[in-house]
């Protein structure tokens, strides 16, 4: 059971680290759809 | 044999969701001067398909224009349903200050066939798949109830899977069953989730389920190339798997044939996630990196130069394709494969925990006792057994 526990912990871990690493290089789809010119959820 | 069976549902795939339209007849448009006529207008209306080359391609010519300063020269020789043809099939030069390439394609009709499949054959085929699936599995079950381990329990224990073979797995497992809940929830949501829950919680779910779907999807593929490295050495086919498979593996009947670690149906299941889950891999890659990673159009190419598509009447396949258009084919060819890999997980997931005695501990604990060993894996417990004096230390 521990292991069991161990791979849904790691699929937690990478989740959220691919979830930064993709935010952090700007592909989210959202992203590819906009340019410069383009303010996204910035809150301004 | 298996490049057949894919070029073949490649070929399905495209018919439904990206086929330009072929020619059937040439109607005479002599009367409209070239445009279209009546009988055009009836067949889009019969679904039938046209060859609108005549409106495709009928865009302009600039440079047959005379020039301004000759009698009757223009300002261009593009008139504004030139224009417009041009924007509807998508040859007009068009520069736009956002959203890069891809958002000059201002009409992409391929949208539709896309919309119309995803909302209709996916869901209803896809749909009484997985119900389906889970109707046989609870009917085999009625029928042939758990099966057991043939006498009693020997007491001592083999160690089936290492702690590195079971934490692949069930971070194989966990992200799988995440990624297949919120794709249906994406699928079936606005069918599923409104008319009971409501907008907003749809909403909710949507929004969960796609960070869920996009960040948990790198662990499902890292996991997938574990169980690929560790196993794909015990899942070569053989000649025992022919046995098994004549016994039906002891599922039907009371037969045991013996097995090495993995027999002919495991191998299936193998190979089934190795394969679809590629597949949904890297079709998934393709949609989370919107535009960078095209594969259709040279899949087509490739398929074309087999003569396969043409051989089973498919024709040729388009090899130019607008880059929304490789996004639909990559997300319907992502959701038909996951279809299908979440009906066979499915079987796994009745045969690993209810449909047999002792399978779970496998994965649960890794160790499993020697009589299940025996009647499940005779040639593994054999070989660890043959193993085992050789790792005690000498004295």
């Amino acid at each position: 059971m521990k292991v069991m526990f161990a791979g849904f912990a790691a699929i937690f871990v990478i989740a959220v680290a691919a979830d930064f690493v993709l935010d952090d290089i700007g592909f989210a789809a959202a992203d590819r759809q906009s340019g410069p010119s383009v303010r996204l959820g910035d809150g301004d | 044999m298996l490049r057949i069976a894919f070029a073949i549902l490649w070929s399905a795939l495209i018919s439904v969701v990206a086929l330009p339209a072929v020619a059937q007849t040439t109607p005479d448009r002599a009367a409209t001067g070239g445009a279209q006529t009546l009988s055009d207008i009836l067949a889009r209306q019969n679904q039938m398909t046209i060859d609108d080359g005549f409106r495709r391609d009928n865009t302009g010519a600039p440079g047959a224009a005379k020039p301004t300063t000759e009698p009757l020269g223009t300002l261009g020789g593009t008139s504004d349903p030139d224009l417009w043809r041009a924007l509807r099939y998508d040859s007009a030069n068009i520069r736009v200050s956002a959203g890069g390439d891809v958002a000059a394609t201002l009409v992409q009709d391929g949208g539709m066939a896309w919309l119309t499949f995803r909302e209709g054959p996916l869901r209803t085929y896809g749909g009484w798949l997985l119900l389906g699936t889970i109707g046989a599995l609870i009917l085999f079950y009625l029928l042939r109830g758990r099966i057991g381990v043939d006498g009693e329990s020997t007491g001592r224990t083999v160690t089936r899977f290492k702690a590195i073979e079971r934490f692949a797995h069930w971070m194989l497992a966990g992200s799988f069953i995440l990624l297949g809940i919120t794709g249906l929830l994406t699928l079936f949501g606005r069918v599923g989730i409104i008319p009971l829950l409501g907008h907003e919680a749809n909403s909710i779910l949507l929004i969960g389920g796609k960070w869920i779907h996009n960040s948990v999807s790198w662990a499902f593929v890292l996991a997938l190339f574990m169980v690929l490295v560790m196993w794909v050495g015990h899942n070569v086919p053989n000649r025992g798997d022919i046995i098994w498979i004549k016994q039906f593996g002891g599922i039907i009947g009371k037969n045991h044939p013996p097995a090495k670690k993995f027999n002919a149906g495991q191998k299936v299941i193998f190979w089934s996630v190795i394969l679809f889950g590629g597949s949904i891999s890297l079709s998934g890659v393709s949609l989370l990196f919107p535009y960078e990673l095209p594969l259709f159009a040279k899949t087509f190419a490739f398929l074309n130069t087999t003569g396969i598509p043409e051989m089973v009447g498919f024709g040729v396949l388009p090899t130019e394709l607008a880059a929304q258009e490789e996004m639909q084919l990559a997300q319907a060819w992502h959701a038909i494969m996951a279809f299908v890999l979440m009906a066979i997980v499915i079987a796994h997931i009745y045969i690993g925990s209810v449909g047999m005695e002792g399978a779970y501990d496998a994965m649960g604990s890794g160790e499993v006792d020697e009589a299940w060993a025996h009647q499940h894996h005779s040639i593994w417990l054999e070989e660890e057994k043959a193993k085992a004096p050789a790792q005690t230390p000498a004295e």
